[in-house]
């Protein structure tokens, strides 16, 4: 008999994950994402819902990844999706800077069952180019996870760096399109991040990343309720099961911590995404 | 298991939700751990951190079954000998210093003897590699990193030496490690607040390549979720599950002064 998991029973969604594969430029590729599973089990993760970030920079750069590493992630994130179908869910990956080509990825992605889209650091977020991908997912449903470097002072190597106000003003030019604000636990000031988009609703911070300082999860929630985060781990998972035992270490309500867990994520996603999730809700 | 790495006071770049000695000891009750070595966050930024050392005296004295000071000593600063015995006579497991605040390079010749003097009266020299992530750093904060570079140069110091690094990630540790003799190895221990769990598993690949006994619980609270340390052991691989961290207490008992 297994262990209870860590993170109690109720439905957990990881909405901030990656997987790797063999071109991916690292030889533990498989042992990274079995690790993740390992992790997933052990924790409580009902779905990851995952990107593959074209090459991760063996044959184009993480972050401007060139069409056909884009492609061959996507299709390593589609076969992932075929044998992990009851624990994974996908985003397709693009890059704005070749735009026909993201806009035939979502469709051929989506048409095999990817939910979600991410935008890399390829373009800045408010930058005109991603208006076609942000008005198609808003069509599909689809919400937009993009890398956001919270609060950007300058110009950083290796990425176009966007921040909350970026992605803010991209939001405000696509009402109807639900967007994921990366990791606030990812790297720069997150209390820049709050007020940058506290007035653009169709924007959702996930906690995910490395990060754990402590105030930052509660001026998230003071500053945007509960109701507009999601919970994520990105690269770190010890850092999400502490985030979710942190959520209840500061008192916050059990329905706000459900909503945090998993009920943002089902209600921002497609209809139907996460039928284990809505089964065990049933159970409770 | 106690915690290595706590603080009080405030931190001049952000606000630090309640970093008083009596929310630590809740804290500690709350995740099951017995006591803490804790520091006095303002004398990192303190050019004398004499005041600041006066302070965390009397801030813990209500709570010494718990609570054990760690005072910040500056090795350029006159007089820091009777810093140092002040601290010995406090009860002090480990001492604070903070080169890289105090703009000493790495082969500084007083951080050596700091080092050296620390370990001969029987406590350890606490380091911090850094208190925030880089990339989120306040334009006035410009310190950097303790390197790697520091570390070996004091642990090279002499037999007495005791260092416990604290909020290093993979790549220094294995920097510093490998960059010892056995030895000189041996006089290093590491906190775990920084390094990262599933799925790159840095921490299980450390525990099996350099072992646990080289490493300390540490959270770094007030800066950062206790919560995350523990994570990262609950998460280890099931080949790793139950590891046994280095026990604190035991870090000076084991000092062989005299033999630099």
């Amino acid at each position: 008999m297994s262990a209870p998991p860590l993170a109690g029973p109720g439905p957990l969604i990881d909405a901030h994950a990656h997987f790797y594969h063999a071109d991916a430029g690292r030889a533990d590729w498989a042992g990274v994402n079995a690790a993740r599973f390992r992790a997933g089990e052990r924790i409580g993760i009902t779905y990851h819902v995952a990107s593959v970030l074209g090459s991760y920079g063996f044959s184009s750069p993480t972050y401007f990844p060139s069409p056909a590493d884009v492609t061959r992630g996507n299709d390593a994130m589609l076969a992932m999706l075929d044998v992990e179908s009851e624990r994974v869910r996908m985003f397709v990956t693009v890059n704005p800077n070749e735009t026909g080509h993201a806009i035939r990825e979502i469709e051929r992605c989506v048409e095999r069952g990817a939910i979600g889209v991410k935008l890399l650091a390829s373009r800045r977020a408010d930058d005109a180019l991603l208006d076609p991908i942000a008005e198609l997912a808003g069509e599909r449903g689809l919400p937009v996870l993009h890398h956001i470097w919270q609060h950007r002072r300058r110009e950083w190597p290796s990425q176009e760096i966007s921040d909350g106000g970026d992605l803010a003003r991209l939001a405000a030019r696509h009402p109807r399109t639900r967007f994921i604000l990366a990791h606030i636990g990812g790297g720069g000031d997150y209390m820049h991040t709050f007020p940058a988009v506290i007035d653009q609703p169709n924007i959702y911070p996930d906690l995910s990343g490395s990060g754990v300082d402590r105030g930052m999860l509660d001026a998230a929630v003071s500053a945007l309720g509960a109701a507009r985060l999601l919970w994520g781990c990105d690269l770190t998972m010890e850092t999400g099961l502490a985030k979710l035992r942190a959520l209840d270490a500061i008192g916050l309500p059990a329905d706000e911590v459900e909503a945090i867990r998993w009920r943002n994520a089902a209600r921002i996603f497609p209809p139907g995404a996460f039928p284990r999730c809505a089964a065990a809700d049933g159970k409770q | 298991m106690i915690d290595c790495n706590t603080l009080i006071g405030p931190y001049p770049f952000r606000h630090v939700p309640h970093p008083e000695p009596e929310v630590l000891v809740r804290v500690l009750a709350r995740e099951g751990l017995e006591g803490a070595w804790v520091g006095h966050l303002p004398s990192a930024f303190y050019r004398d951190p004499s005041e600041g050392n006066a302070a965390l005296y009397r801030a813990l004295e209500a709570h010494a079954s718990a609570l054990r000071p760690v005072p910040a000593i500056r090795p350029d600063w006159p007089r820091w000998e009777h810093a140092l015995r002040a601290a010995r006579d406090a009860g002090a497991p480990a001492i604070r210093a903070y080169p890289a605040h105090w703009g000493m390079g790495p082969h500084d010749p007083s951080m050596r003897e700091l080092a050296v003097a620390a370990g001969e009266q029987g406590m350890a020299l606490l380091l911090t590699v850094r208190f925030e992530d880089l990339r989120q750093r306040h334009a006035l904060d410009v310190a950097g990193d303790l390197s790697a570079a520091a570390v070996r140069s004091l642990a090279r110091a002499g037999d007495a030496v005791r260092l416990v690094v604290t909020a290093a990630g993979r790549e220094m540790i294995e920097e510093t490690h490998w960059g010892l003799t056995p030895a000189e190895r041996a006089r290093v221990f590491w906190d775990i607040s920084w390094i990262w769990g599933p799925p790159e598993d840095h921490l299980a690949k450390l525990f099996t390549t350099i072992g646990t006994e080289r490493f300390v619980f540490g959270t770094q609270w007030p800066l950062r979720l206790t919560q995350s340390p523990r994570a990262n052991l609950d998460l280890l691989p099931p080949n790793l599950a139950g590891a046994r961290l280095a026990d604190a207490s035991t870090i000076c008992a084991a000092a062989t002064p005299g033999h630099a």
